[in-house]
Protein backbone atom coordinates (compact mmCIF):
# COMPACT_ATOMS: atom_id res chain seq x y z
CA UNK A 1 0.00 0.00 0.00
CA UNK A 2 1.35 3.44 -0.89
CA UNK A 3 1.84 6.08 1.78
CA UNK A 4 -1.12 8.07 0.49
CA UNK A 5 -3.59 5.19 0.41
CA UNK A 6 -2.36 4.20 3.85
CA UNK A 7 -3.02 7.76 5.03
CA UNK A 8 -6.51 7.62 3.55
CA UNK A 9 -7.27 4.30 5.25
CA UNK A 10 -5.97 5.66 8.54
CA UNK A 11 -7.97 8.86 8.15
CA UNK A 12 -11.05 6.79 7.42
CA UNK A 13 -10.54 4.80 10.64
CA UNK A 14 -9.68 7.78 12.77
CA UNK A 15 -11.73 10.59 11.34
CA UNK A 16 -14.92 9.15 9.83
CA UNK A 17 -16.94 9.19 13.07
CA UNK A 18 -15.66 12.68 13.91
CA UNK A 19 -16.64 14.10 10.56
CA UNK A 20 -20.12 12.54 10.68
CA UNK A 21 -20.57 13.62 14.31
CA UNK A 22 -19.47 17.21 13.83
CA UNK A 23 -21.63 17.62 10.72
CA UNK A 24 -24.65 16.03 12.38
CA UNK A 25 -24.29 18.60 15.14
CA UNK A 26 -23.94 21.47 12.71
CA UNK A 27 -26.73 20.51 10.33
CA UNK A 28 -29.00 18.56 12.66
CA UNK A 29 -29.35 15.82 10.08
CA UNK A 30 -27.65 12.43 10.00
CA UNK A 31 -28.40 11.90 6.34
CA UNK A 32 -26.71 15.13 5.25
CA UNK A 33 -23.76 14.37 7.54
CA UNK A 34 -23.31 10.83 6.25
CA UNK A 35 -23.48 11.82 2.59
CA UNK A 36 -21.15 14.78 3.02
CA UNK A 37 -18.63 12.66 4.93
CA UNK A 38 -18.67 10.02 2.18
CA UNK A 39 -18.14 12.73 -0.44
CA UNK A 40 -15.26 14.27 1.51
CA UNK A 41 -13.47 10.91 1.61
CA UNK A 42 -14.10 10.46 -2.12
CA UNK A 43 -12.52 13.88 -2.73
CA UNK A 44 -9.55 12.85 -0.56
CA UNK A 45 -9.05 9.69 -2.63
CA UNK A 46 -9.03 11.85 -5.74
CA UNK A 47 -6.84 14.75 -4.52
CA UNK A 48 -4.41 13.48 -1.92
CA UNK A 49 -2.31 11.40 -4.34
CA UNK A 50 -1.66 14.57 -6.41
CA UNK A 51 -1.78 17.32 -3.77
CA UNK A 52 -0.24 15.33 -0.93
CA UNK A 53 -1.80 14.42 2.44
CA UNK A 54 -2.86 17.62 4.24
CA UNK A 55 -1.08 18.31 7.55
CA UNK A 56 -4.37 18.01 9.44
CA UNK A 57 -6.42 15.33 7.64
CA UNK A 58 -9.32 15.52 10.12
CA UNK A 59 -9.69 19.28 9.71
CA UNK A 60 -9.37 19.01 5.92
CA UNK A 61 -12.05 16.30 5.76
CA UNK A 62 -14.41 18.20 8.07
CA UNK A 63 -14.04 21.41 6.07
CA UNK A 64 -14.53 19.58 2.77
CA UNK A 65 -17.57 17.72 4.10
CA UNK A 66 -18.98 20.96 5.49
CA UNK A 67 -18.75 22.62 2.05
CA UNK A 68 -20.39 19.62 0.40
CA UNK A 69 -23.23 19.71 2.94
CA UNK A 70 -23.78 23.42 2.36
CA UNK A 71 -23.82 22.82 -1.41
CA UNK A 72 -26.43 20.10 -1.00
CA UNK A 73 -28.63 22.25 1.21
CA UNK A 74 -28.39 25.16 -1.24
CA UNK A 75 -29.37 22.86 -4.10
CA UNK A 76 -32.29 21.44 -2.17
CA UNK A 77 -33.50 24.74 -0.81
CA UNK A 78 -33.48 26.20 -4.29
CA UNK A 79 -35.79 23.36 -5.16
CA UNK A 80 -38.08 23.69 -2.14
CA UNK A 81 -38.03 26.25 0.65
CA UNK A 82 -35.51 28.89 1.55
CA UNK A 83 -36.58 28.77 5.18
CA UNK A 84 -35.13 25.33 5.66
CA UNK A 85 -31.72 26.59 4.64
CA UNK A 86 -31.97 29.47 7.09
CA UNK A 87 -33.02 27.16 9.88
CA UNK A 88 -30.35 24.58 9.21
CA UNK A 89 -27.52 27.03 8.65
CA UNK A 90 -28.31 29.55 11.33
CA UNK A 91 -30.08 27.31 13.85
CA UNK A 92 -29.88 27.42 17.62
CA UNK A 93 -26.25 26.37 17.79
CA UNK A 94 -23.90 28.24 15.52
CA UNK A 95 -21.15 25.89 14.34
CA UNK A 96 -17.94 26.02 16.34
CA UNK A 97 -14.70 26.58 14.46
CA UNK A 98 -13.43 23.01 14.51
CA UNK A 99 -10.76 23.48 11.90
CA UNK A 100 -8.40 24.44 14.69
CA UNK A 101 -7.79 21.29 16.68
CA UNK A 102 -6.83 22.73 20.05
CA UNK A 103 -7.49 20.79 23.26
CA UNK A 104 -10.92 22.24 24.09
CA UNK A 105 -12.19 21.66 20.59
CA UNK A 106 -10.80 18.15 20.69
CA UNK A 107 -12.87 17.48 23.83
CA UNK A 108 -15.94 18.92 22.18
CA UNK A 109 -15.45 16.57 19.23
CA UNK A 110 -15.03 13.53 21.47
CA UNK A 111 -18.32 14.57 22.97
CA UNK A 112 -19.82 14.79 19.47
CA UNK A 113 -18.81 11.22 18.70
CA UNK A 114 -20.36 10.03 21.92
CA UNK A 115 -23.61 11.76 20.97
CA UNK A 116 -23.47 9.99 17.62
CA UNK A 117 -23.04 6.56 19.22
CA UNK A 118 -25.90 7.10 21.65
CA UNK A 119 -28.18 8.23 18.84
CA UNK A 120 -27.34 5.19 16.70
CA UNK A 121 -27.98 2.86 19.65
CA UNK A 122 -31.22 4.52 20.76
CA UNK A 123 -33.71 2.08 22.33
CA UNK A 124 -36.50 3.35 20.04
CA UNK A 125 -34.65 1.66 17.14
CA UNK A 126 -34.82 -2.09 16.55
CA UNK A 127 -31.69 -3.94 17.77
CA UNK A 128 -30.60 -4.99 14.26
CA UNK A 129 -31.06 -1.39 13.14
CA UNK A 130 -28.85 -0.14 15.97
CA UNK A 131 -26.11 -2.51 14.83
CA UNK A 132 -26.39 -1.44 11.19
CA UNK A 133 -26.55 2.27 11.97
CA UNK A 134 -23.59 2.09 14.36
CA UNK A 135 -21.46 0.30 11.76
CA UNK A 136 -22.41 2.87 9.13
CA UNK A 137 -22.29 6.15 11.06
CA UNK A 138 -19.64 5.39 13.67
CA UNK A 139 -17.68 2.59 12.00
CA UNK A 140 -17.79 4.05 8.50
CA UNK A 141 -18.60 0.70 6.85
CA UNK A 142 -20.47 1.04 3.56
CA UNK A 143 -24.02 -0.24 3.14
CA UNK A 144 -22.85 -3.15 0.91
CA UNK A 145 -20.25 -4.10 3.53
CA UNK A 146 -22.86 -4.13 6.30
CA UNK A 147 -25.32 -6.04 4.11
CA UNK A 148 -22.65 -8.68 3.45
CA UNK A 149 -21.77 -8.85 7.12
CA UNK A 150 -25.33 -9.74 8.07
CA UNK A 151 -26.29 -11.68 4.95
CA UNK A 152 -29.02 -9.22 4.10
CA UNK A 153 -29.77 -7.97 0.58
CA UNK A 154 -28.03 -4.68 -0.08
CA UNK A 155 -31.30 -2.93 -0.96
CA UNK A 156 -32.94 -4.21 2.23
CA UNK A 157 -30.01 -3.00 4.33
CA UNK A 158 -30.10 0.36 2.54
CA UNK A 159 -33.81 0.67 3.32
CA UNK A 160 -33.26 -0.25 6.96
CA UNK A 161 -30.67 2.49 7.38
CA UNK A 162 -32.71 5.05 5.44
CA UNK A 163 -35.79 4.26 7.51
CA UNK A 164 -33.78 4.64 10.72
CA UNK A 165 -32.45 8.04 9.67
CA UNK A 166 -35.97 9.15 8.77
CA UNK A 167 -37.31 8.02 12.14
CA UNK A 168 -34.51 9.76 14.03
CA UNK A 169 -35.42 12.96 12.25
CA UNK A 170 -39.22 12.75 12.30
CA UNK A 171 -39.60 11.43 15.86
CA UNK A 172 -36.76 13.70 17.01
CA UNK A 173 -34.51 11.13 18.61
CA UNK A 174 -32.19 13.53 20.40
CA UNK A 175 -28.57 13.96 19.40
CA UNK A 176 -27.01 14.02 22.82
CA UNK A 177 -25.43 12.05 25.60
CA UNK A 178 -28.33 10.82 27.77
CA UNK A 179 -29.10 12.38 31.13
CA UNK A 180 -27.39 10.91 34.20
CA UNK A 181 -30.65 9.16 35.10
CA UNK A 182 -30.81 7.28 31.77
CA UNK A 183 -27.06 6.87 31.28
CA UNK A 184 -26.41 3.43 32.83
CA UNK A 185 -29.18 1.78 30.81
CA UNK A 186 -28.17 3.57 27.63
CA UNK A 187 -24.47 2.71 28.02
CA UNK A 188 -25.37 -0.93 28.47
CA UNK A 189 -27.46 -0.65 25.29
CA UNK A 190 -24.41 0.63 23.40
CA UNK A 191 -22.22 -2.15 24.83
CA UNK A 192 -24.82 -4.74 23.82
CA UNK A 193 -24.61 -3.49 20.22
CA UNK A 194 -20.81 -3.69 20.25
CA UNK A 195 -20.81 -7.17 21.80
CA UNK A 196 -23.29 -8.35 19.17
CA UNK A 197 -20.99 -7.13 16.41
CA UNK A 198 -18.06 -8.82 18.11
CA UNK A 199 -19.86 -12.13 18.61
CA UNK A 200 -21.00 -12.30 15.03
CA UNK A 201 -17.35 -11.89 14.08
CA UNK A 202 -16.07 -14.41 16.60
CA UNK A 203 -18.57 -17.17 15.87
CA UNK A 204 -20.54 -16.39 12.73
CA UNK A 205 -24.11 -17.60 13.12
CA UNK A 206 -24.70 -18.54 9.48
CA UNK A 207 -23.16 -21.19 7.22
CA UNK A 208 -22.59 -18.78 4.32
CA UNK A 209 -19.66 -16.79 5.70
CA UNK A 210 -16.26 -17.72 7.04
CA UNK A 211 -16.62 -19.29 10.51
CA UNK A 212 -14.61 -16.47 12.08
CA UNK A 213 -14.75 -12.96 10.67
CA UNK A 214 -11.78 -10.91 11.86
CA UNK A 215 -13.12 -7.76 10.16
CA UNK A 216 -16.08 -7.67 12.50
CA UNK A 217 -14.18 -8.50 15.68
CA UNK A 218 -11.60 -5.84 14.82
CA UNK A 219 -14.32 -3.27 14.18
CA UNK A 220 -16.08 -4.08 17.46
CA UNK A 221 -12.79 -3.76 19.35
CA UNK A 222 -11.99 -0.48 17.62
CA UNK A 223 -15.38 1.01 18.52
CA UNK A 224 -15.14 -0.27 22.09
CA UNK A 225 -11.70 1.36 22.38
CA UNK A 226 -13.31 4.58 21.20
CA UNK A 227 -16.04 4.35 23.86
CA UNK A 228 -13.35 3.51 26.42
CA UNK A 229 -11.41 6.65 25.44
CA UNK A 230 -14.61 8.67 25.77
CA UNK A 231 -15.79 7.09 29.04
CA UNK A 232 -12.58 6.00 30.80
CA UNK A 233 -14.22 5.67 34.23
CA UNK A 234 -16.97 3.26 33.24
CA UNK A 235 -16.18 -0.21 34.62
CA UNK A 236 -18.39 -2.12 32.19
CA UNK A 237 -16.83 -0.36 29.19
CA UNK A 238 -13.40 -1.45 30.43
CA UNK A 239 -14.83 -4.90 31.16
CA UNK A 240 -16.21 -5.33 27.66
CA UNK A 241 -12.95 -4.19 26.08
CA UNK A 242 -10.99 -6.64 28.26
CA UNK A 243 -13.45 -9.42 27.41
CA UNK A 244 -13.13 -8.80 23.68
CA UNK A 245 -9.33 -8.63 23.81
CA UNK A 246 -9.04 -11.87 25.76
CA UNK A 247 -11.40 -13.71 23.41
CA UNK A 248 -9.75 -12.18 20.34
CA UNK A 249 -6.34 -13.27 21.61
CA UNK A 250 -7.38 -16.91 20.95
CA UNK A 251 -8.86 -16.30 17.51
CA UNK A 252 -6.11 -17.81 15.37
CA UNK A 253 -5.91 -20.91 17.58
CA UNK A 254 -9.62 -21.44 17.37
CA UNK A 255 -10.01 -22.85 13.86
CA UNK A 256 -7.77 -25.69 12.64
CA UNK A 257 -6.01 -25.81 9.29
CA UNK A 258 -8.81 -28.09 8.08
CA UNK A 259 -11.42 -25.49 9.02
CA UNK A 260 -12.67 -27.12 12.18
CA UNK A 261 -13.45 -25.34 15.43
CA UNK A 262 -10.87 -26.13 18.11
CA UNK A 263 -12.25 -26.38 21.67
CA UNK A 264 -10.55 -24.36 24.40
CA UNK A 265 -8.90 -27.43 25.94
CA UNK A 266 -7.43 -28.48 22.57
CA UNK A 267 -6.04 -25.12 21.48
CA UNK A 268 -2.35 -24.46 20.91
CA UNK A 269 -1.87 -21.91 23.66
CA UNK A 270 1.43 -20.85 22.16
CA UNK A 271 -0.55 -19.40 19.25
CA UNK A 272 -2.51 -17.07 21.52
CA UNK A 273 -1.76 -13.37 21.09
CA UNK A 274 0.37 -12.43 24.09
CA UNK A 275 0.03 -8.67 23.57
CA UNK A 276 -3.77 -8.80 23.57
CA UNK A 277 -3.71 -11.04 26.64
CA UNK A 278 -1.39 -8.64 28.48
CA UNK A 279 -3.66 -5.71 27.67
CA UNK A 280 -6.78 -7.63 28.69
CA UNK A 281 -5.20 -8.73 31.97
CA UNK A 282 -4.11 -5.16 32.68
CA UNK A 283 -7.71 -3.97 32.29
CA UNK A 284 -9.07 -6.77 34.49
CA UNK A 285 -6.53 -5.95 37.21
CA UNK A 286 -7.43 -2.28 36.95
CA UNK A 287 -11.10 -3.10 37.53
CA UNK A 288 -10.30 -5.42 40.44
CA UNK A 289 -8.23 -2.67 42.03
CA UNK A 290 -11.10 -0.19 41.71
CA UNK A 291 -13.01 -2.07 44.41
CA UNK A 292 -16.30 -1.34 42.65
CA UNK A 293 -18.67 -4.31 42.30
CA UNK A 294 -18.24 -5.67 38.76
CA UNK A 295 -20.99 -5.96 36.15
CA UNK A 296 -21.48 -8.84 33.72
CA UNK A 297 -18.78 -7.86 31.21
CA UNK A 298 -16.18 -7.44 33.94
CA UNK A 299 -17.05 -10.85 35.39
CA UNK A 300 -16.89 -12.47 31.95
CA UNK A 301 -13.57 -10.74 31.34
CA UNK A 302 -12.30 -12.17 34.64
CA UNK A 303 -13.38 -15.68 33.56
CA UNK A 304 -11.42 -15.22 30.36
CA UNK A 305 -8.46 -13.89 32.32
CA UNK A 306 -8.43 -17.16 34.30
CA UNK A 307 -8.35 -19.17 31.05
CA UNK A 308 -5.69 -17.02 29.45
CA UNK A 309 -3.53 -17.20 32.60
CA UNK A 310 -3.22 -20.98 32.32
CA UNK A 311 -0.27 -21.99 30.15
CA UNK A 312 -1.68 -25.49 30.01
CA UNK A 313 -5.38 -26.34 30.21
CA UNK A 314 -4.56 -28.55 33.24
CA UNK A 315 -3.38 -25.45 35.10
CA UNK A 316 -6.81 -23.79 34.80
CA UNK A 317 -8.15 -22.60 38.14
CA UNK A 318 -11.66 -24.04 37.72
CA UNK A 319 -12.76 -23.18 41.26
CA UNK A 320 -12.09 -19.55 40.40
CA UNK A 321 -14.10 -19.90 37.18
CA UNK A 322 -17.04 -21.45 39.05
CA UNK A 323 -16.85 -18.74 41.73
CA UNK A 324 -17.02 -16.07 39.01
CA UNK A 325 -20.02 -17.75 37.40
CA UNK A 326 -21.70 -17.90 40.82
CA UNK A 327 -21.23 -14.16 40.99
CA UNK A 328 -22.64 -13.76 37.48
CA UNK A 329 -25.68 -15.95 38.23
CA UNK A 330 -26.58 -13.53 41.01
CA UNK A 331 -26.53 -10.62 38.52
CA UNK A 332 -28.05 -12.49 35.62
CA UNK A 333 -29.96 -15.68 36.48
CA UNK A 334 -30.46 -16.57 32.81
CA UNK A 335 -30.31 -20.20 31.60
CA UNK A 336 -27.34 -19.41 29.31
CA UNK A 337 -25.26 -18.26 32.28
CA UNK A 338 -26.35 -21.39 34.16
CA UNK A 339 -25.22 -23.50 31.17
CA UNK A 340 -21.78 -21.90 31.14
CA UNK A 341 -21.47 -22.36 34.88
CA UNK A 342 -22.29 -26.06 34.46
CA UNK A 343 -19.44 -26.41 31.92
CA UNK A 344 -17.00 -25.17 34.57
CA UNK A 345 -18.64 -27.36 37.24
CA UNK A 346 -17.88 -30.41 35.08
CA UNK A 347 -14.16 -29.70 35.47
CA UNK A 348 -14.43 -29.15 39.22
CA UNK A 349 -17.04 -31.70 40.37
CA UNK A 350 -17.19 -34.08 37.41
CA UNK A 351 -19.47 -34.55 34.42
CA UNK A 352 -22.25 -36.27 36.38
CA UNK A 353 -22.93 -33.27 38.62
CA UNK A 354 -22.72 -30.96 35.61
CA UNK A 355 -25.11 -33.08 33.54
CA UNK A 356 -27.75 -32.93 36.28
CA UNK A 357 -27.48 -29.11 36.21
CA UNK A 358 -27.61 -29.01 32.41
CA UNK A 359 -30.63 -31.31 32.20
CA UNK A 360 -32.57 -28.93 34.41
CA UNK A 361 -32.25 -26.30 31.65
CA UNK A 362 -33.95 -28.36 28.96
CA UNK A 363 -37.26 -26.49 29.11
CA UNK A 364 -35.57 -23.18 28.36
CA UNK A 365 -32.67 -24.17 26.11
CA UNK A 366 -33.95 -27.10 24.02
CA UNK A 367 -33.69 -24.95 20.87
CA UNK A 368 -30.18 -23.64 21.62
CA UNK A 369 -27.33 -25.52 19.97
CA UNK A 370 -24.82 -24.93 22.81
CA UNK A 371 -27.14 -26.75 25.21
CA UNK A 372 -26.93 -29.89 23.06
CA UNK A 373 -23.19 -29.45 22.48
CA UNK A 374 -22.65 -29.37 26.24
CA UNK A 375 -24.89 -32.39 26.90
CA UNK A 376 -23.24 -34.36 24.10
CA UNK A 377 -19.80 -33.74 25.58
CA UNK A 378 -20.83 -34.59 29.15
CA UNK A 379 -22.62 -37.79 28.04
CA UNK A 380 -19.54 -38.78 26.02
CA UNK A 381 -17.32 -38.34 29.08
CA UNK A 382 -19.75 -40.48 31.08
CA UNK A 383 -19.50 -43.24 28.46
CA UNK A 384 -23.18 -42.93 27.49
CA UNK A 385 -22.44 -43.09 23.75
CA UNK A 386 -25.96 -43.62 22.44
CA UNK A 387 -27.36 -40.59 24.23
CA UNK A 388 -24.28 -38.59 23.37
CA UNK A 389 -24.72 -39.38 19.69
CA UNK A 390 -28.36 -38.22 19.79
CA UNK A 391 -27.28 -34.96 21.45
CA UNK A 392 -24.55 -34.40 18.81
CA UNK A 393 -27.15 -35.00 16.09
CA UNK A 394 -29.40 -32.33 17.57
CA UNK A 395 -26.45 -29.94 18.02
CA UNK A 396 -25.41 -30.40 14.38
CA UNK A 397 -28.96 -29.67 13.26
CA UNK A 398 -29.05 -26.42 15.22
CA UNK A 399 -25.49 -25.14 14.69
CA UNK A 400 -25.06 -22.69 11.81
CA UNK A 401 -21.31 -22.09 11.97
CA UNK A 402 -19.43 -24.24 9.45
CA UNK A 403 -16.35 -24.81 11.63
CA UNK A 404 -18.48 -25.79 14.58
CA UNK A 405 -20.57 -28.18 12.49
CA UNK A 406 -17.38 -29.87 11.20
CA UNK A 407 -16.08 -30.23 14.75
CA UNK A 408 -19.35 -31.67 16.07
CA UNK A 409 -19.63 -34.19 13.25
CA UNK A 410 -16.09 -35.44 13.89
CA UNK A 411 -16.72 -35.76 17.64
CA UNK A 412 -19.95 -37.64 16.96
CA UNK A 413 -18.30 -40.01 14.52
CA UNK A 414 -15.50 -40.75 17.01
CA UNK A 415 -18.00 -42.15 19.54
CA UNK A 416 -17.53 -45.86 20.10
CA UNK B 1 -42.76 19.28 19.20
CA UNK B 2 -45.97 17.35 19.75
CA UNK B 3 -46.45 13.61 20.13
CA UNK B 4 -49.52 11.42 20.05
CA UNK B 5 -49.51 8.82 22.82
CA UNK B 6 -52.04 6.20 21.72
CA UNK B 7 -53.37 3.90 24.40
CA UNK B 8 -53.69 0.39 22.97
CA UNK B 9 -55.73 -2.36 24.60
CA UNK B 10 -57.63 -5.52 23.78
CA UNK B 11 -60.83 -4.52 25.56
CA UNK B 12 -62.81 -1.32 25.84
CA UNK B 13 -63.62 -2.00 29.50
CA UNK B 14 -63.36 1.26 31.43
CA UNK B 15 -60.34 1.89 33.60
CA UNK B 16 -60.69 0.64 37.18
CA UNK B 17 -60.93 3.22 39.94
CA UNK B 18 -57.28 2.63 40.84
CA UNK B 19 -56.28 3.18 37.21
CA UNK B 20 -58.47 6.31 37.00
CA UNK B 21 -56.83 7.70 40.11
CA UNK B 22 -53.35 7.05 38.68
CA UNK B 23 -54.36 8.63 35.35
CA UNK B 24 -55.57 11.75 37.19
CA UNK B 25 -52.25 12.06 38.99
CA UNK B 26 -50.41 11.64 35.68
CA UNK B 27 -52.64 14.21 33.93
CA UNK B 28 -52.07 16.73 36.73
CA UNK B 29 -48.35 16.24 36.32
CA UNK B 30 -48.53 16.72 32.53
CA UNK B 31 -50.31 20.02 33.13
CA UNK B 32 -47.99 21.16 35.91
CA UNK B 33 -44.88 20.42 33.82
CA UNK B 34 -46.25 22.04 30.66
CA UNK B 35 -46.57 18.85 28.58
CA UNK B 36 -50.37 18.75 28.43
CA UNK B 37 -52.12 19.49 25.15
CA UNK B 38 -55.17 17.25 25.12
CA UNK B 39 -56.33 13.78 26.14
CA UNK B 40 -59.37 11.59 25.95
CA UNK B 41 -60.82 8.11 26.20
CA UNK B 42 -62.66 6.56 23.26
CA UNK B 43 -65.67 4.32 22.79
CA UNK B 44 -64.87 0.81 21.57
CA UNK B 45 -64.58 -0.22 17.90
CA UNK B 46 -68.23 -1.38 18.04
CA UNK B 47 -69.26 2.26 18.35
CA UNK B 48 -67.30 3.36 15.25
CA UNK B 49 -68.72 4.46 11.90
CA UNK B 50 -66.53 4.84 8.85
CA UNK B 51 -67.40 7.59 6.37
CA UNK B 52 -66.04 7.50 2.82
CA UNK B 53 -66.86 10.55 0.73
CA UNK B 54 -64.08 10.19 -1.81
CA UNK B 55 -66.54 9.28 -4.55
CA UNK B 56 -68.83 12.27 -4.06
CA UNK B 57 -71.55 10.22 -2.41
CA UNK B 58 -70.89 9.62 1.27
CA UNK B 59 -70.82 5.97 2.23
CA UNK B 60 -71.36 5.04 5.88
CA UNK B 61 -70.06 1.74 7.19
CA UNK B 62 -70.80 0.31 10.61
CA UNK B 63 -67.74 -0.69 12.62
CA UNK B 64 -64.05 0.17 12.65
CA UNK B 65 -61.95 0.66 9.50
CA UNK B 66 -59.84 -2.31 10.42
CA UNK B 67 -60.69 -5.24 12.68
CA UNK B 68 -57.91 -6.07 15.10
CA UNK B 69 -57.44 -7.77 18.42
CA UNK B 70 -55.96 -4.63 19.96
CA UNK B 71 -57.15 -1.14 19.19
CA UNK B 72 -57.04 2.50 20.22
CA UNK B 73 -58.92 3.08 23.48
CA UNK B 74 -57.66 6.57 24.29
CA UNK B 75 -54.85 9.03 23.74
CA UNK B 76 -52.78 11.90 25.00
CA UNK B 77 -51.36 14.66 22.88
CA UNK B 78 -48.29 16.02 24.60
CA UNK B 79 -45.70 18.69 24.08
CA UNK B 80 -42.15 17.36 24.52
CA UNK B 81 -38.70 18.61 23.52
CA UNK B 82 -37.65 15.30 21.96
CA UNK B 83 -38.35 11.57 21.83
CA UNK B 84 -36.48 10.86 25.09
CA UNK B 85 -38.85 13.16 26.97
CA UNK B 86 -41.87 11.70 25.15
CA UNK B 87 -40.77 8.12 25.90
CA UNK B 88 -40.26 8.89 29.56
CA UNK B 89 -43.77 10.39 29.78
CA UNK B 90 -45.23 7.44 27.84
CA UNK B 91 -43.50 5.07 30.25
CA UNK B 92 -45.23 6.75 33.19
CA UNK B 93 -48.53 7.04 31.26
CA UNK B 94 -48.50 3.31 30.45
CA UNK B 95 -47.96 2.53 34.11
CA UNK B 96 -50.75 4.91 35.18
CA UNK B 97 -53.43 3.57 32.82
CA UNK B 98 -52.07 0.00 32.95
CA UNK B 99 -52.16 -0.32 29.16
CA UNK B 100 -49.72 -0.24 26.24
CA UNK B 101 -48.88 3.16 24.75
CA UNK B 102 -47.64 3.90 21.23
CA UNK B 103 -45.63 7.10 20.70
CA UNK B 104 -45.76 8.92 17.36
CA UNK B 105 -44.57 12.37 16.38
CA UNK B 106 -46.77 14.96 14.74
CA UNK B 107 -45.24 16.21 11.52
Amino acid sequence: MSDVSEAITRAHHEEWARVVAVLTRRFGDLDIAEEAAAEAFAVAVERWPADGVPPNPGGWLTTTAHRRAVDRIRRESKRDDKQKEARVLYGDDPPEPVDVFDGAVEDAIEDERLRLIFTCCHPALAPETRVALTLRMVGGLTVPEIARAFLVQETAMGRRITRAKAKIKAARIPYRVPSAEDLPVRVSGVLAVLFLIFNEGYLATGPDTGPVRPGLTAEAIRLTRLIRALMPDDGEVAGLLALMLLIESRRTARVSASGELVALDQQDRGAWDAALIAEGHRLVRERLASGVAPGRYQILAAVNAVHTSARDVRDTDWSQVVALYDQLVRLDPSPIVALNRAIAVAELDGPEVALAAVDRLEGKLAGYHAYHVTRADLLRRLGRSGQSRAAYDRAVELAGNTAETAYLIRRRDQLG
Amino acid sequence: MQYLLSVIHDSSALATSDEMAAIDVFNDRLQAEGHWVFAGGLGGPDTATVVDNRGGEALFTDGPFVESKEYLVGFWIIEAADLDVALRLATDGSKACNRKVEVRPFL
